[in-house]
């Protein structure tokens, strides 16, 4: 078991590294001078020079990759010299709100999600459960931009019932919430559909288990039955769901914060992928890649703990 | 007695051949009458025949030409002489949908058969394999896998520049390890069955063993797998049109519509719902589709989601 965390371990930072350094190698693979594109076109060729050996670009690559990742680990992500600030902080700055926004997506998706697939399971094969299994594919299905722009020509331009753009007023809590509303219904739908599929086929298994059979025969109601016991079980693939989720939630994040105009680090890689500032994009990449490759690696330890089997597998 | 041989085993080769047509053809007709009895079957062929008629005959059914600019006629709401209204350049929507599904469904379908074929070789090479180059692929398979897709695709725009092809390079290479990681799984049950194992005790070539054997028993899950992928790739290539890092303009696509849409919500919604809803149909259609596909050849692919 441990042998297994280990070797998981060594191949999520394995992972990591490795990505990052191809995305290092692409990014300087880009035809173009950064230091024209920041100075801009009036820009002497000293000035482009100081800038170059300011940012490292004079270095050999594997030397600015090597420093690069020598400064990631004393927590320094570089500095930005548009903003003249570090990387780090713009990063920080930003990720709060995209994790806001993906908690809030999640927490509705789940609260809708779980009892409709609870109530799917326990009518297994009726027409309740087919219409809320043809929904569910269908919220899954459908493109979560789409619902975004939709919901934001459906409820703020013609209904005008909810805030169309950015993130509220800075220091209003009620004001930031009522602007979440939308995206994160957006990001949210889908889930709802993953949410109640995947709880409706582990709810079926685990109602047909011994013990629940015991629980009835003990005369339990069973709606007692079903959210007491049957759901605790039903509900652990969807935490190991999540895990892996988080990649699908990063990019539907990007999606919202773009439409919805929201600050967040899905909206901050756009930009600077749009104004090619490399140390924000490499920054940024960095930081959603780990958070992604930690969340997959920790759905993997869940579902080693619940499934032995597993811990051979890779 | 040589002679004798060659025709008997040319007869075999006959019938086999006569046997295996008159399979393929029962197999399609019973799969398409199993089809339409689900309702959900039912309803995805309908869907996707819309969307792919329309595509194919978009040059017939179209109203006007796609680019044609009418600037007098600019953001106009749906009239008899433009279904769907006109865009911020007087450009007719009705048509510019119609086309765009032609660049939707060349994208899924070219990147599609792309990754799959890749992915089936990268999987069966990870299958049957020595453990040093399974270990390998796999691990180039998490590295390409944990990147989210999007943020991979914004990289790569960056690095190539939009166009269709980057669309189609991100596709592919996000999707080889889904197919790829199937095939593998696949190709290590197979090895160890019996009519492997004798083919092996029988000396047979790698490629006779890979192509004879294997492909035959994979290749109908990745067919699944690739119709349930259509609306994926089909949204990431409207996702990135959306954001302008994808089909470039003037090429009608669903997303670039939306795209043009956006900036003028406040003037006219007709744009974004006219390139919204062939979007929905499209990704609804082919999930009911591939879903329905899924329970009628197995049941026991039958993921949890």
């Amino acid at each position: 078991m441990w042998l297994f965390l280990l070797k998981r371990s060594a191949l999520a930072v394995l992972i990591v590294i490795l990505a990052v350094t191809a995305l290092y190698l692409m990014i300087h693979a880009i035809p173009g001078d950064p230091a024209s594109i920041i100075l801009g076109p009036r820009a002497t060729d000293e000035m482009k020079a100081a800038l170059y050996i300011k940012m490292g670009l004079d270095q050999p690559v594997y030397m600015q990759l090597l420093s690069f990742f020598g400064n990631i680990l004393s927590g320094d992500l570089g500095y930005d010299v548009f903003s003249q600030r570090d990387v780090s902080d713009i990063v920080f700055e930003q990720l709060p709100w995209t994790l806001a926004l993906i908690f809030c997506a999640i927490v509705w998706a789940a609260l809708v999600g779980i009892p409709l697939g609870c109530y799917s399971a326990i009518y297994a094969n009726t027409w309740f459960d087919t219409i809320t299994g043809i929904i569910s594919v269908g919220t899954i299905a459908i493109p979560s931009f789409v619902v975004a722009i939709y919901s934001l020509l459906i409820f703020s331009v013609t209904l005008h019932w909810l805030p169309a753009i950015g993130a509220g007023e800075r220091g209003d809590v009620l004001s930031q919430l009522e602007h979440l509303i939308l995206p994160a219904f957006a990001v949210g739908l889908g889930w709802v559909g993953y949410i109640s599929r995947l709880v409706r086929s582990s709810m079926l298994e685990v109602l047909g288990s011994n013990h629940i059979r015991t629980a009835k025969a003990f005369g339990l109601p069973s709606r007692w039955i079903t959210f007491r016991y049957a759901l605790r079980l039903a509900i652990l693939p969807t935490v190991t769901l999540l895990g892996v989720g988080i990649g699908y939630l990063l990019s539907a994040s990007l999606f919202a914060e773009i439409v919805f105009a929201r600050p967040g680090i899905g909206k901050l890689i756009f930009d600077a992928v749009s104004t090619r500032n490399y140390p924000v994009v490499m920054g940024a990449v960095l930081v959603t890649t780990a958070l992604f490759v930690i969340a997959t690696t920790l759905a993997d330890f869940i579902n080693a703990l619940l499934d032995p089997r597993m811990r051979a597998k890779r | 007695m040589s002679e004798l041989t060659q025709t008997s085993e040319q007869s075999i080769a006959a019938v086999a051949q006569v046997a295996k047509d008159n399979t393929v053809t029962h197999v399609l007709v019973d799969t398409f009458r199993r089809l339409i009895k689900k309702p959900l079957g039912l309803m995805g062929l309908i869907l996707v025949s819309t969307i792919v008629l329309s595509a194919l005959f978009a040059s017939v059914i179209a109203p006007y030409d796609p680019i044609a600019l009418d600037i007098l006629n600019r953001l106009k709401p749906p009239s008899s002489e433009h279904w769907l209204g006109t865009d911020q350049l007087g450009r007719d929507t009705f048509s510019r949908v119609l086309y765009g599904g032609q660049i939707a469904l060349q994208v899924a379908l070219s990147s599609i058969a792309l990754a799959l074929g890749f992915g089936l070789l990268l999987g069966l090479l990870a299958g049957f394999g020595p453990r040093w180059l399974d270990n390998l692929i796999l691990t180039l398979f998490d590295m390409v896998r944990s990147f989210p897709t999007i943020i991979f695709a914004l990289a790569v725009v960056t690095l190539t520049g939009p166009s269709v092809s980057t669309i189609i390079l991100v596709v592919v290479i996000t999707s080889i390890p889904i197919y790829g990681r199937v095939v593998r799984t696949q190709t290590q049950a197979l090895a160890q069955q019996e009519f492997i194992l004798a083919e092996r005790a029988m000396n047979a070539s790698m490629p006779r063993i890979l192509f004879r054997h294997m492909l035959p028993n994979v290749i109908g899950q990745l067919l699944i797998l690739a119709s349930m992928d259509i609306p994926i790739v089909i949204t990431i290539e409207a996702g990135l049109s959306f954001l302008g890092l994808g089909i470039q303009p003037p090429t009608p696509s669903w997303g670039s519509i939306i795209n043009d849409g956006y900036s003028f919500i406040r003037n006219t919604p007709w744009p974004i719902i006219a390139g919204g809803l062939p979007l929905i149909i499209t990704t609804l259609g082919f999930t009911f589709l591939g879903e329905s596909l899924r329970d009628i050849f197995d049941p026991k692919l039958r993921k949890d989601v």
